[in-house]
């Protein structure tokens, strides 16, 4: 291998260097039939899962073919989609916010011709390349963070559940039968990168044992004082230990204050937590951001532990699978899960859905705790009271 | 022929979903074969190496990548994280596996010489795995070598034009939904304001001086579909003030079935004709629309704006024509102090070019938080902190009750000592000489 260079001199690292240019102009970019209609959209319909047409107040239209993808995409498969760009859309693409891949077109000849093409995409190993779905009443692609792929912090892997789960779910990315809209987030640690807090569904994985303290290294490599104030429960004391018979500075942990968090991981790599044994998955329920009708809403805990079960694991995606089909089955038109669930009541959901409530449920986290408990005498009688 | 065996994540193959094991595979055998033959930057055996880590976190059930390592280009300190593999000597390939962030152009939308051209940097001086995209909306590019990180940013900036995304203590990388693109909802043209504010404040986005991590993020219309209500300390959520628009001949199309309700998104279920009254005027959470003889009615005055009648008969309803912005601050996801929803700030806000009132808003909060943020702490939590009384002050805006969801319930107001006459000093000797010690 030799080394290839780009121009950049590194003995004159000022020279002829462009910074802070920012992003390329999203004018740059848009189909002709987007430019010329920005600003003028009338309405759109869905047309099929995955398809829509957007109608100008012009007359002219823009027809949509919505694809779903891993997000972690090699080059040759990005490649891929810009030759079928190429091919169809005059070299144009976009992406969503959920990480679909839209491809655009105007007239609906050459749509039909493209849906053919994107369906019939497969790799090797026989999965989709560019399953077309995920609008309006169903599920459309999870929004997730990087796992064992790629993050030093996760307690569970990313890319393997997400496939598992979107396997498993995949009726309803491709159909638009449910109530309303489902979207299903994965973070793999708490620090949530992603909107996992405020998901119809939210994977998260959770750490459960307080963080190791590596007490020989830990005075070389980290800021005590920093390590000590990241604790966001007061668990971690400064503290002076013997190795070897000698005096070191180090932490110690009080492991009934923590709840492994890994923020003092983050701020010294000395106390790592994670553990093959300890980390799972905790189920969230019932978020979601729309002002739409109801409040946005933050999710909530309905699963306190699923083990990790790689390559497939099989009870997040039995337990997901099983939340949504009750959900199908029950919530009203228009109804979000958590709308579904607020108007029948939690303990009414837990019990319809035949998931066990247990004390870890119970929130005891700091103030907000308080405001969740029942100070009142309206609740529902179900199998949970003797 | 893959170089480690993967027994497990090869069960991640079957199923329709996309796999990403597939596709890494195929990308392993495409560098192993090299048709194009490039002299790549960084090893060959990349691919192969993940998958082989990969499967090792699979049996074990945890990370084998480092913690941190600071890596950059000259003059940020933001824009490329750095990854090193705790496994170096049996996954090589990967040992040092830096991430670098390109700024994505505003709305996602891409032509296709720029994304090829973004690859082709990518085959050559990367692993040629990416994340399309990353959480906070940048172009993820996954595993480089150090040495070829001023490369990339060289080739990067003078043959694409473009520039790298934040990381670090600092202004992340902007994101937006499509905005009036190809949305009949957006009140305001969130790309144009996404794009402007990016290269405005370029200097937070690349050199961190922040307590923490800021985020802006830029929705259209109060369906949130970028999220910013959620997870941006700064959210600028497209509104209108005056009426919703009513064409009364399209509602009687939508009542006749001429159009799909709710654009069509329920069709793949048979819910029964379209009822007006039920699916709309019943679920209006303010109870401020009737339907009367085939006229479809709305009391502006008491709409809060909701989307769910706009969104059911889009070609029916339109958005208002004074339109703007609501800006709300402090949200963000659980830690340190528990997930934060973002508050209400500014409930009306005109989003014009230059965009000088919303430019004066951030600043007036940034040069706050600056001052008291403790360190790693988001605006939201020193929002909590510090009182939202604090926020208004800073910001020069006054209180008005579409701040709160409802007065407080306590009386333990702390007043001003210029709201009290005479101030907090008493009269300790006309107070003695009316009351006996």
């Amino acid at each position: 291998m030799a080394f290839i260079s780009s121009g950049y001199n590194p003995s004159k690292p000022m020279e002829d260097r462009i910074t802070d240019i920012g992003p390329r102009s999203f004018e740059d970019f848009y189909p002709p039939v987007i430019k010329k209609n920005k600003g003028k959209w009338d309405y759109h319909e869905i047309l099929k899962p995955g398809i829509l047409v957007h109608v100008s107040e012009t007359g002219d239209k823009v027809f949509t073919v919505r694809c779903g993808t891993a997000r972690l995409m090699t080059v040759s498969l990005i490649r891929e989609a810009c030759d079928i760009a190429d091919k169809y859309c005059g070299g144009h693409l976009r992406f969503t916010t959920r990480n679909n891949i839209e491809f655009m077109v105007d007239n609906e000849k050459t749509l039909n011709e493209m849906v053919a093409d994107l369906s019939g995409r497969k790799f090797a190993g026989g999965s989709f390349k560019f399953p077309i779905g995920g609008t309006g009443a169903g599920i459309s692609n999870i929004v997730h963070t990087q796992g064992w792929v790629h993050c030093h912090t996760p307690a569970t892997d990313a890319s393997g559940p997400v496939k598992a789960v979107m396997d498993e779910m995949f009726e309803y990315f491709q159909s638009m039968s449910l109530p309303a809209m489902v979207r299903i987030s994965l973070a793999c640690c708490l620090n949530m990168c992603g909107a996992v807090h405020c998901s119809d569904i939210g994977i998260v994985g959770i750490h459960r044992k307080p963080p190791i303290v590596e007490t020989e290294i830990l005075d070389n490599i980290c800021e005590i004082p920093l390590a000590v104030a990241a604790c966001p429960t007061g668990a971690i004391k400064p503290s002076k230990l013997e190795v070897e018979g000698k005096k070191v500075n180090s932490v110690v942990v009080n492991p009934e204050r923590c709840m492994y968090c890994g923020n003092c991981y983050t701020m010294c790599p000395a106390m790592p937590l994670a553990s093959g044994q300890g980390d799972g998955i905790v189920l969230m329920v019932g978020g979601k951001v729309s002002n739409r009708i109801s409040m946005p809403k933050f999710s909530k805990v309905v699963v306190a532990y699923i083990p990790n079960e790689p390559p497939r694991w099989p009870t997040l995606t039995k337990t997901i699978k099983h939340i949504v089909e009750v959900y199908a089955k029950n919530a009203k038109k228009y109804e979000r899960l958590g709308e579904w669930a607020e108007r029948i009541g939690w303990e009414k959901f837990f019990e319809v859905c035949g998931l066990e409530f247990s004390h870890h449920c119970i929130d005891d986290f700091r103030d907000p705790a308080y405001y969740t408990w029942r100070q009142s005498t309206q609740f529902k009688f179900t199998s949970h009271v003797e | 022929m893959a170089k480690h065996k993967t027994p497990m994540l090869d069960q991640l193959e079957s199923g329709p979903w996309p796999s990403f094991v597939s596709d890494i595979k195929q990308e392993a055998d495409k560098r192993a074969k090299n048709p194009a033959g490039l002299d790549f930057q960084i090893p060959q055996d990349c691919p192969d190496d993940l998958l082989g880590v990969l499967e090792l976190a699979y049996k074990d059930k945890e990370t084998h990548w480092k913690h941190g390592g600071i890596v950059g280009v000259f003059g940020y300190g933001g824009g490329v994280i750095g990854r090193y593999c705790d496994q170096p000597e049996k996954f090589p390939g990967v040992a040092h596996f830096h991430t670098v962030r390109v700024n994505q152009p505003a709305g996602k939308y891409y032509k296709t010489d720029y994304l090829r051209g973004v690859m082709d940097i990518w085959d050559l001086r990367g692993s040629g795995l990416t994340n399309m995209h990353g959480s906070t909306g940048d172009i993820v590019l996954l595993g480089t070598t150090t040495p070829q990180l001023e490369e990339i940013f060289h080739e990067l900036t003078h043959t694409l034009n473009t520039d790298l995304g934040g990381s670090g203590s600092n202004l992340r990388t902007p994101a937006d939904c499509l905005g009036k693109s190809r949305c009949e909802f957006a009140c305001y043209d969130t790309q144009a304001l996404c794009h402007t504010l990016t290269n405005d404040y370029q200097d937070e986005l690349h050199r961190p001086a922040f307590p923490y991590k800021f985020k802006f993020k830029f929705d259209g219309c109060p369906n949130g579909c970028v999220a910013a209500i959620a997870r941006s300390d700064f959210s600028v959520i497209g509104t209108w003030k005056d009426d919703i628009r009513i064409d009364q001949d399209r509602v009687k199309a939508y009542v006749a079935g001429e159009f799909k309700p709710n654009a069509g998104a329920h069709a793949g279920r048979d819910w029964g004709k379209f009822d007006i009254v039920a699916e709309v005027v019943d679920r209006c959470p303010t109870k401020c629309m009737s339907y009367a003889g085939g006229k479809l009615s709305i009391d502006n005055s008491n709409c809060t704006r909701c989307m769910h009648c706009l969104n059911v008969m889009p070609a029916a309803l339109k958005v208002g024509l004074e339109t703007g912005a609501t800006i709300l601050c402090g949200a963000k996801a659980p830690i340190l102090d528990g997930a934060q929803m973002g508050s209400m700030l500014v409930p009306f806000i005109p989003v014009e070019e230059p965009y000088d009132e919303i430019k004066e808003v951030i600043e007036n909060i940034w040069d706050w938080w600056m001052e008291e943020g403790k360190n790693r702490e988001r605006l939201g939590e020193t929002m909590k902190r510090m009182g939202f009384q604090k926020l208004l002050e800073v910001t020069n805006i006054k209180a008005v009750p579409q701040h709160v969801k409802e007065p407080r319930s306590n009386p333990y107001i702390f007043f001003k000592e210029d709201e009290v006459p005479g101030g907090w000093k008493h009269d300790e000797k006309g107070y003695r000489e009316r009351h006996m010690r």
